[in-house]
């Protein structure tokens, strides 16, 4: 992964908030991940054009209270930990 | 930053997250160890279209997102598409759990523009001979074959559903290349559960422990292969309950996160459940929240007051929640004993005994009763 990195969801794989569970919620085939705040927040974002440089400045708009440099670690480590998974690609 | 699904039983009955509408129980095929019950030919009436829509908005608004179409085939509903298209409407995330007859381009292509989400087609073999032997059809092998290639070339994830048993078991390694060669994202080696007509069958088809320690090592080399490959293919294997030490944790827990509802509407905390010497409601009576939350069904194997010793007082009793009640009822009569299954329970002599049944018995795969309308009626009550 680098900051030109463009990520997207698994073909197939669907991300949708649930208001009965009041969270994101990844749909696959027969299976479900529920998502935290944060990872529901990033994977909102990864539209197939924004790259990983560009959604973690999206993040920092977003949630300017949180300090700049934890943010885009923990957004890489997600990231990597997420692609690791199989709930991600890129190219 | 995420969890896995699963169960919150300490905050109180949460909803059902998923839903199986076994939309018939008709089924071109007639494999031998089928989960349908043994009676289905007594219980051919299938809720209509609009019914299922109901059905399917009901069990929306509780909270249930996964949604299976299964059965029987349930591409032998012709409205199949009709209840795709509402079902990705209300917001299910939709799979087609199918054999893959009755599938062609055409209707593919139909399924994708009603918004269906994945399709599973089962394999029964790596060849044709023995996929005939299995499920009774001769032309269904090279179908699912072209099929599978159809519905990977539409862009559908692909998950591929082996069930195994002695009769198949020592060609897994020839399985799970021809799974490899078709593309598939996943495959599902189930050893198979032994209900209903597995149940009925189970000394013909329940492996041997040779056989499932060489199919566990087959699968470990094959995971490993893929790895260096580079083929990101997932492995799920299956162990039979017979050979487990301890019981699955089946459903998940009895009524906590799944509900069946069978073709003739009657709601079922798992497909196997109508076995069981108890009633169960239909969507025709009752509205699904109240068989949901409130029904003497739903609650009756809920938590753990109904736990018999040894599970009431073994730490893993919220790991495993006692196992499953069907396979109880089936091998001790009383659906509310520790399954069998468990190293621990009382009863466990009996997977012991059928064990030493299976291995002596000498049957082909041409000798286990099919599974079919003409051999239900045999097992219909009235």
């Amino acid at each position: 992964m680098n900051a030109a990195t463009v990520y997207r969801l698994r073909p197939g794989w669907r991300l949708q908030w649930e208001e009965a569970q009041q969270r994101h919620v990844l749909l696959y085939p027969e299976g479900m991940v529920q998502l935290n705040e944060s990872a529901g927040a990033i994977l909102t974002l990864l539209d197939g054009e924004r790259d990983v440089a560009a959604l973690i400045k999206e993040l920092n708009r977003r949630y300017p209270q949180a300090p700049a440099e934890e943010l885009a670690e923990d957004v890489e480590e997600f990231l990597q930990d997420a692609s690791n998974q199989g709930w991600i690609r890129h190219e | 930053m995420s969890e896995k699904m699963n169960i919150r039983r300490d905050s109180g009955q949460g909803a059902p997250l998923w839903l199986l509408a076994e939309l018939t129980y008709r089924c071109p095929l007639q494999c031998a160890y089928c989960s349908n019950p043994l009676d289905l030919a007594a219980r051919q009436e299938e809720l209509s279209t609009e019914e299922w829509f109901d059905v399917m908005h009901q069990a929306r608004a509780l909270g249930a997102v996964q949604l299976g179409f299964s059965g029987g085939e349930p591409l032998v509903r012709r409205d199949l598409e009709a209840l795709v298209g509402e079902a990705r409407r209300l917001g299910f995330y939709t799979n087609l759990i199918t054999s893959g007859l009755g599938l062609d381009e055409a209707r593919i292509e139909a399924l994708r523009a009603a918004g269906l989400d994945h399709i599973q087609i089962s394999l029964q073999a790596a060849d044709a001979e023995v996929a005939a032997a299995v499920a009774g059809s001769p032309k269904a092998h090279a179908r699912k074959l072209a099929m599978a290639r159809a519905v990977k070339a539409a862009g559908y994830p692909m998950v591929l559903n082996v069930v195994l048993h002695r009769h198949n078991i020592d060609q897994l390694d020839a399985i799970i290349a021809l799974c490899a060669e078709l593309g598939a994202d996943a495959v599902e080696l189930a050893n198979c559960q032994l209900y209903g007509w597995a149940h009925l069958n189970r000394a013909g088809l329940l492996p041997s422990r040779e056989q499932l320690e060489a199919a566990e090592a087959t699968t470990e080399r094959w995971r490993e292969r893929l790895a260096a490959r580079g083929q990101d293919m997932r492995l799920l294997f299956v162990v039979p309950d017979y050979y487990a030490e301890r019981p699955k944790a089946c459903m998940g827990g009895w009524g906590a996160i799944f509900m069946t509802v069978a073709p003739d509407g009657t709601v079922l905390p798992c497909h196997s459940a109508r076995i069981l010497p108890m009633r169960f409601p239909t969507v025709r009576e009752h509205s699904l929240e109240a068989i949901w939350y409130q029904s003497t069904a739903f609650n009756r194997y809920r938590g753990d007051d109904w736990m018999p010793a040894p599970c009431r007082d073994c730490d893993e009793r919220h790991r495993d929640f006692g196992g499953c009640r069907c396979q109880a009822y089936l091998l001790t009569g009383d659906a509310g004993a520790t399954d069998p299954a468990c190293a621990l329970s009382p009863d466990h002599h009996l997977i012991l005994a059928a064990r030493e049944e299976a291995a002596a018995d000498t049957r082909s795969v041409h000798e286990l009763t099919p599974r079919n309308i003409h051999q239900s009626r045999v097992f219909c009550r009235e």
